[in-house]
């Protein structure tokens, strides 16, 4: 597999009351038409992850939306997978140019959430469980992860709390680098474990927040990137799934749908976990980013812990994780998440992550969740030589 | 919307109240929730009712709730596996939270879950508490 790059583009992530659903996609749209300097009739079909459209917004037809706003006719589709709706976009267009039918896609990532009050954003996330078998019973998502947490902790106590919470603050020290993050503050340990508690043992500053923003990113066929001179390349998508519910896994202290996807994609890249430079991965609550560094390899499981001692995830560590900030410090316009993901991930193989760039990148992964690890996937990014 | 559905209650009126569930006529494979296909490929099940007993798997105390369940919040919500075999997600009632602990033994007890608005239904369901 060998897709390009083109254009990135972005919103600010926070509380964007000045900005609805469709300013927001149109924000990041023309950025990342401006960034591959193209123009819209150029782009073949487009692509746009959202969740929330129609339960926060009312607003559906998402995928028209993004078509209508360049004012092209386009093949154009909404996608979504939960929190990995982002990636799953990603993925299709990339489909779309590997099947030969298109070769310049527009990938877009939008969520507009701060509208409305906490309690309706909490039952709309909610959805990405099992309604049935968890939402009735009054579980929210960050009490699905607290069940993850206590079994994760209590099989693995070599994860103290201090550790699960230098995932927030490191996170947060990334996030005071970038310009485009919900967060720009430094926190410290004490921040995290004093902090609200929301459901134990995950306090406000183990969750990601509820954020607006849009992300768009433009690929090409291999042929078509090399004409236009992209330096980044996606080589590897890999997507794996699992149970809707917690009781329906095989396993309460690992996502395996993250393994599965990880394994997919870094054969298709012909990499190994040793070869990775860097990863953006779905901190949605910091538990789920020590799943999620086992899950690509770096640590075994019930040792990611060790990644956290020695500050070797930090943006000039051994192996740099979430520079944008992660879902936590950034913030989660879920929908937009996944190709926030690509657009970090692109810009560290450019080069110009500035205050945060990982020296001598080459090869970075993205690695986005759905629901509790119902949907994830993976995503292998190369430096073009 | 769907958490004010009484039809839905209706629906799934033999697992929520009658605590029912399913075994695989093949393999033997328990569980609570319906199921399409058995992990054995088996779409074949006959009706089980399970005692109410298990074991407390993980649990967690939720803090901020859904809006539907406010007035209760904060309360506990934890995965059971039940002694016939199958995992069940339920709240646990009747207990202070710092008394609860994985492996603990679990029974099941039927309550309310809430109302729906002003002049909706009420909806009930399981709920587990300390084995007596």
């Amino acid at each position: 597999m060998n897709v390009g790059v083109l254009g990135i583009g972005i919103t600010k992530f926070g509380e964007r009351w000045d900005q609805g659903l469709r300013e927001l996609l149109l924000d990041a749209q023309v950025k990342s038409l401006k960034d591959a300097n193209i123009t819209a009739d150029e782009i073949d079909a487009l692509y746009t992850g959202n969740m929330g459209g129609g339960s926060l917004s009312g607003q559906l037809h998402v995928g028209a939306m993004a078509s209508e706003n360049l004012n092209i006719n386009k093949p154009a589709i909404r996608v979504e997978g939960a929190c990995a709706s982002g990636s799953l976009a990603l993925r299709q267009g990339i489909l779309a140019i590997e099947s030969g039918e298109a070769d310049i896609v527009q990938v877009n990532g939008v969520e507009k959430m701060t509208d409305v009050s906490t309690e309706q954003v909490t039952t709309m996330l909610m959805g990405a469980g099992d309604e049935e078998l968890e939402g009735f019973n009054g579980l929210t998502f960050p009490g699905l992860y607290a069940l993850l947490a206590k079994a994760y902790m209590t099989k693995y106590p070599a994860l103290t709390r201090d550790l699960l919470a230098e995932v927030s603050v490191k996170n947060h020290f990334h996030g005071a680098r970038n310009p485009y993050c919900q967060f720009r503050k430094e926190i410290t340990i004490d921040t995290v474990k004093n902090a609200t508690m929301v459901a134990d043992p995950l306090t406000l500053f183990d969750c990601s927040p509820i954020t607006d923003g849009a992300a768009s990113i433009i690929l090409a066929s291999e042929e078509k990137a090399k004409a236009l001179g992209s330096k980044v390349s996606i080589v590897g998508s890999g997507v794996g799934t699992d149970s809707l519910s917690l009781a329906r896994r095989n396993t309460l202290t690992a996502i395996p749908a993250g393994k599965i996807a990880a394994k997919i994609a870094y054969a298709q890249a012909g990499i190994t976990a040793e070869q990775v430079s860097f990863a953006e991965v779905h901190d949605c609550f910091t538990i789920a980013e020590i799943m999620a560094v086992e899950a690509l390899g770096f640590a075994k499981e019930g040792e990611g812990y060790k990644l956290y001692e020695n500050k070797d995830t930090y943006f000039d560590g051994r192996i740099p994780i979430n520079t944008s900030g992660g879902l936590k410090a950034c913030g989660h316009p879920v929908g937009a998440t996944g190709i926030k993901q690509a657009i970090e991930a692109t810009m560290q193989l450019r080069g110009t992550a500035k205050d945060r760039q990982v020296k001598n990148a080459e090869i970075g992964v993205t690695h986005n969740v759905g629901g509790s690890g119902a949907t994830a996937a993976v995503h292998v990014f190369k430096k073009v030589k | 919307m769907f958490r004010d559905s009484s039809i839905i209650r209706w629906r799934n009126y033999s697992d929520r109240y009658m605590l029912e569930g399913y075994e695989c006529t093949n393999c033997g494979k328990k569980y609570f929730e319906k199921k399409g296909m058995c992990v054995c490929g088996s779409l074949d099940f006959n009706n089980l009712s399970f005692c109410g007993k298990g074991k407390i798997v993980s649990f967690t105390k939720i803090h901020s709730g859904p809006e539907v369940f406010q007035e209760q919040t904060p309360y506990c919500v934890g995965i059971i596996d039940l002694d016939e075999g199958a995992r069940i997600t339920a709240q646990i009632i009747d207990s202070k939270y710092k008394d609860l602990s994985i492996g603990q033994e679990v029974e099941a007890v039927f309550r309310k879950f809430y109302k729906s608005g002003e002049k909706g239904v009420i909806h009930y369901g399981t709920k587990f508490r300390p084995k007596f």
